[in-house]
């Protein structure tokens, strides 16, 4: 862990640099995770837009994963998704295979 | 020039908000608000100020709004009084620790229960541990007054704390009095412009504000904001004094009056201070009683060792309580007395409890007040909590 700052070298009040959440994992209490069915999805977007922590990733107006270390697993999206490609599955039912289909990458 | 003119305390301090021009004001407009909004909706509605005015629907929402707004670099007013003030304290906390300098004239009310809605400090008081700076105006020229160096207090770079202007509910807030204002230019001339070294719309350079501090960072910003507390002490002299220079009305933490040579000093805030001046010297001439009067303008900070120092060798002292901390006693007499402990000399107090809910203070109950410290300064001690209601049926 990096060296705490003094409570002079902090800036004034509660203002620090922008985008800290980045370094942290807010993800860490997900109850259930969204897995989604690639091959229904229809990059409507509609999950990008109602994602209330940003979790969905696009790529080329794509859909390519989802971030987990910062999607709390609320199911938005799973209810917002028009063609039911979302399911919510219990993180510890959730198989590695699964959780791997999830990361970032190319869709066809 | 300056012009005197007539005005409720109301109206003198929606004069200063003119006079402010604030970027952003947001108010709930209706019951507990008061006057004093409807009269800068008045200014806003009639084009005599720029300000983005925005009607809310709660008190928690008003105070949610400016802080948005002044965290993007705004400099942001509202107003409040009694259950609405009570309404916003969650955000108050939120606004002194995000370190907006928000300047809010507070009309001093009760509480509820039971439904009242006269003067009582009641509401302030509670607040008084939110992290705010608070100014207390014994007439409307010091309403009027205290709201334009509030700014000046609130936004020093040194400090960047919020403010509250308190005046007395009806009192002050509904009677007109003959007060002076100053031209525009002259005021605005002493408020100079608002400038956060580091805003929300800055998109050059963006920042996180209001983040999660946990048990490695939360305790250093509480220290921060107490150092701005420590900080203000000394901005709020120079504030007065450059106001005294330019209007001929100094003004400080303190106003001690008749105190040089008083052996019976009686402390208070507000409006009845002024009535307790009147008092002063009418037991002096009637009783002989060397009475004295020491008016606490400035709550937070708590001007401790000014009062102790002001307190001198004065053989009893009084309080002046329009609150109380239910288990405890009026708040004033607790930091009073806090402030003399460990001198050689601490003198006997009383703590005189008057005015909930609006009861009348007139000149007599005053002065009868003096005459039971008079008694007390006799027998030379008093109890260790001598808690006393003035104008009680029991």
């Amino acid at each position: 862990m990096s060296k705490l700052m003094k409570k002079d070298e902090m800036m004034m009040g509660t203002a620090t640099e922008a985008g800290s959440t980045s370094q942290l994992n807010t993800g860490s209490w997900r109850t259930y995770a969204p897995l989604t069915d690639y091959d229904k999805c229809v990059n409507c977007m509609m999950c990008w837009a109602y994602c209330p922590d940003s979790s969905i990733v696009v790529e080329d107006s794509k859909k390519v994963g989802v971030d987990y270390q910062h999607c709390k697993g609320c199911g938005i999206c799973a209810v917002e998704c028009p063609v039911n490609c979302i399911e919510m599955k219990l993180e510890s039912d959730v198989t590695d295979e699964e959780r791997d289909n999830e990361k970032p990458q190319p869709r066809d | 020039m300056a012009e005197r003119v007539a005005k409720t305390g109301n109206d003198a301090a929606a004069y200063a908000l003119r006079q402010i021009n604030p970027d952003v004001v947001a108010a709930y407009p209706i019951t507990p608000q008061t006057e004093l909004m409807h009269k800068f909706a008045e200014y806003v509605a009639d084009g005599d100020v720029d300000t983005e005015f925005v009607q809310v629907e709660s008190e928690h929402s008003a105070m949610s709004a400016v802080v948005g707004a002044s965290l993007s670099g705004a400099r942001c007013c509202t107003a409040t009084s009694s259950a609405g003030l009570a309404l916003m304290w969650e955000i108050l906390f939120v606004a002194a620790g995000n370190r907006c300098p928000i300047v809010m004239p507070v009309v001093n009310r009760a509480l509820s229960a039971p439904i009242n809605i006269h003067c009582d400090h009641s509401d302030s008081m509670g607040a008084r541990d939110s992290g705010w700076i608070q100014l207390y105006a014994e007439n409307s020229q010091e309403a009027y007054d205290n709201v334009l160096q509030a700014i000046r207090i609130g936004e020093h770079p040194d400090v960047m704390l919020p403010v509250m202007a308190a005046l007395d509910g009806f009192i002050l807030s509904h009677t007109i009095e003959a007060l002076e204002i100053n031209d525009d230019e002259t005021a605005q001339d002493f408020l100079g412009d608002f400038k956060r070294d580091y805003s929300l719309l800055d998109v050059d350079n963006p920042y996180t504000f209001g983040p999660l501090a946990l048990q490695n960072y939360y305790f250093e910003y509480k220290k921060q904001q107490i150092d701005a507390m420590e900080a203000a002490r000394d901005v709020i002299v120079d504030v007065g004094k450059e106001y005294g220079e330019l209007t001929g009305r100094t003004y400080g933490m303190l106003e001690p009056y008749r105190c040089d040579d008083a052996e019976v000093i009686l402390v208070g805030l507000g409006s009845t201070t002024g009535t307790a001046k009147e008092a002063a010297d009418q037991v002096r001439e009637e009783d002989g009683i060397a009475a004295g009067v020491l008016k606490v303008r400035c709550f937070r900070p708590f001007p401790a060792r000014e009062i102790a120092e002001a307190l001198g060798d004065a053989a009893v002292v009084g309080t002046l309580d329009r609150a109380v901390s239910f288990g405890l006693g009026g708040p004033l007499f607790h930091e009073v007395r806090s402030s003399l402990s460990g001198r050689d000399n601490c003198a006997p107090m009383v703590d005189f409890i008057y005015g909930l809910g609006g009861r009348d203070m007139p000149l007599n109950s005053v002065k009868d007040v003096f005459r039971q410290l008079a008694d007390v300064q006799k027998k030379g001690k008093t109890e260790a909590d001598d808690i006393r209601y003035v104008g009680l049926r029991e």
